[in-house]
């Protein structure tokens, strides 16, 4: 059961590479998705303006997949909800 | 030695997007020059440009590539369409190899760099710049677009000599052919400087025409006319496809000319004083490449940016490097027509020099109004000449010295 923030990656994955969002899943790889090393510097980018975090290198390079990504941001975006 | 041959033009400039726009323009003595539009200059005292008209980005690029791509990188592309499609250009997998660029910028992808430092120092330190900044600044951008979109897989290289920069480009293209490491090459250069931050420099130099007393902005670059204003910034691209003779006959291309020479020299003196020697050696060697004597040369196409400086003393370059045949040359500055586009001047005006070959036309210097005493050559004011063209050379002259000349002969 994807949640709001599974959901929003996904949404902004697909916007930008111009994908339908219901072929992506947490399962997705970025090689799968054809996200290369720019692609996620941008959706770096894009994640960091969205949910108004800093993403640390190391969390930047564990991201693979949309699974790592969702995972990451979760501990990245929580302390701020939570404030 | 081999011969290089000219088989591909493709321009994008003041006077419009394409080659004939840019001929039909020169020819008929309109000017793309007028006010900035592309940033409110209400406290600029430099207030004229030459811009790119209705360059529809959308039309030539998806939204993914814009991305990617700064305004001095389109320019590229786009001209680079152009000139591979004249030149009928297909590589077989195994000629990529042995096929390059050599691409020219003054400045790079500096509109980029202006954008986002101005939103970077206006919020600091929080304010983080988009990860595509990079690619789109790199002064190797548009190389790099160039060699990807058209597999040029051989010699690549960025060339940033300013004022001469493509000119440098193709001169050093063309040696790549003749010394045999490559059999086809894109060469030319693209610049868009007219960005606040970049006009604003060039306005602190004191080198940039105002807008005339009569409020005609178009006529705000007047080369070698005694009420010469100063240079006008411009934005642009011009992409030649250069091709090894043989390359080129065995398949059959049409060749618009020979690219017969190319001299490059440095004053080795100032940052911005052009020198007078090092300038007419250039002229000299690359006459001498070309096997041409200087009676043999009808057309200069001259860097003739219409500032104090430049212009008497290119006069006094082209006496010490033609002698008595100076006073039976014709002379054109085009500049006045579509602008200094910086690292895209000298391809602009290589392909003018190249059309006047081929045309038996010269283009004018418009905006002469008034004979200068220190520039007391011919330089075909006004209006375009009718005349055969056996030779020509172009010439560029570049900030700190460093000098470009190109020779070209009718086929």
């Amino acid at each position: 059961m994807a949640d709001d923030l599974e959901q929003k990656v996904i949404a902004l994955i697909a916007r930008k590479k111009k994908l339908d969002p219901a072929s992506i899943t947490v399962a997705s790889t970025f090689q799968e998705l054809g996200v290369d090393s720019l692609d996620a510097a941008d959706l770096l980018f894009t994640f960091e303006d969205e949910f108004k975090i800093v993403v640390p290198d190391e969390a930047a390079q564990s991201m693979k997949s949309v699974g790592e990504v969702v995972d990451a941001l979760r501990q990245l975006v929580k302390p701020a909800e939570a404030s | 030695m081999r011969r290089v041959a000219i088989t591909g033009l493709g321009a994008v400039s003041a006077l419009g997007i394409g080659v004939p726009a840019l001929w039909d323009g020169l020819i008929a003595g309109r000017s793309g020059v007028g006010l900035i539009t592309r940033f409110d200059t209400t406290h600029y005292l430099a207030r004229v440009a030459a811009e790119v008209p209705g360059f529809a980005f959308e039309s030539y690029f998806d939204s993914t590539e814009l991305e990617l791509l700064d305004p001095f990188a389109q320019f590229a592309i786009v001209a680079a369409r152009e000139a591979t499609a004249q030149a009928g250009l297909e590589l077989a997998d195994h000629e990529r190899d042995r096929a390059g660029i050599t691409f020219g910028s003054g400045m790079g992808g500096v509109t980029t760099q202006d954008d986002r430092y101005k939103r970077f120092y206006a919020d600091l330190p929080t304010t983080r710049v988009h990860p595509f900044s990079i690619p789109r600044m790199m002064n190797n951008a548009a190389a790099s677009q160039l060699s990807m979109r058209f597999g040029l897989r051989g010699p690549a290289l960025a060339m940033a000599t300013a004022c001469a920069a493509s000119s440098h480009a193709i001169g050093e293209a063309a040696e790549m052919i003749r010394a045999g490491r490559a059999d086809v090459m894109l060469a030319g250069g693209a610049d868009a400087p007219i960005a606040p931050g970049v006009v604003r420099c060039w306005e602190a130099m004191r080198v940039l025409a105002p807008v005339p007393k009569d409020g005609n902005a178009s006529r705000a670059c007047r080369p070698f006319s005694r009420d010469r204003l100063g240079m006008v910034l411009a934005e642009g691209a011009a992409v030649v496809v250069l091709e090894s003779w043989e390359r080129a006959t065995g398949r059959g291309a049409a060749i618009l000319a020979e690219l017969a020479g190319y001299g490059a020299t440095a004053d080795a003196a100032h940052i911005t004083q052009p020198g007078i020697d090092a300038p007419a050696r250039a002229i000299a060697i690359a006459l001498e490449q070309a096997r041409l004597d200087p009676a043999e040369i009808d057309y200069v196409n001259a860097h003739g940016t219409g500032t104090r400086l430049n212009d008497p003393t290119e006069t006094a370059i082209v006496k010490r490097a033609f002698g008595e045949r100076a006073k039976s040359l014709a002379i054109s500055a085009t500049k006045a027509a579509h602008g200094h586009a910086m690292g895209a001047s000298a391809a602009l005006e290589l392909i003018a020099t190249v059309l006047a070959i081929r045309n038996g036309v010269v283009p004018p210097t418009i905006n002469y109004t008034e004979p200068d005493p220190e520039c007391d050559l011919d330089y075909v004011p006004n209006q375009a000449r009718q005349m055969p063209v056996r030779a020509a050379i172009s010439n560029s002259f570049a900030f700190g010295g460093l000098n470009a000349v190109l020779a070209v002969k009718k086929v």
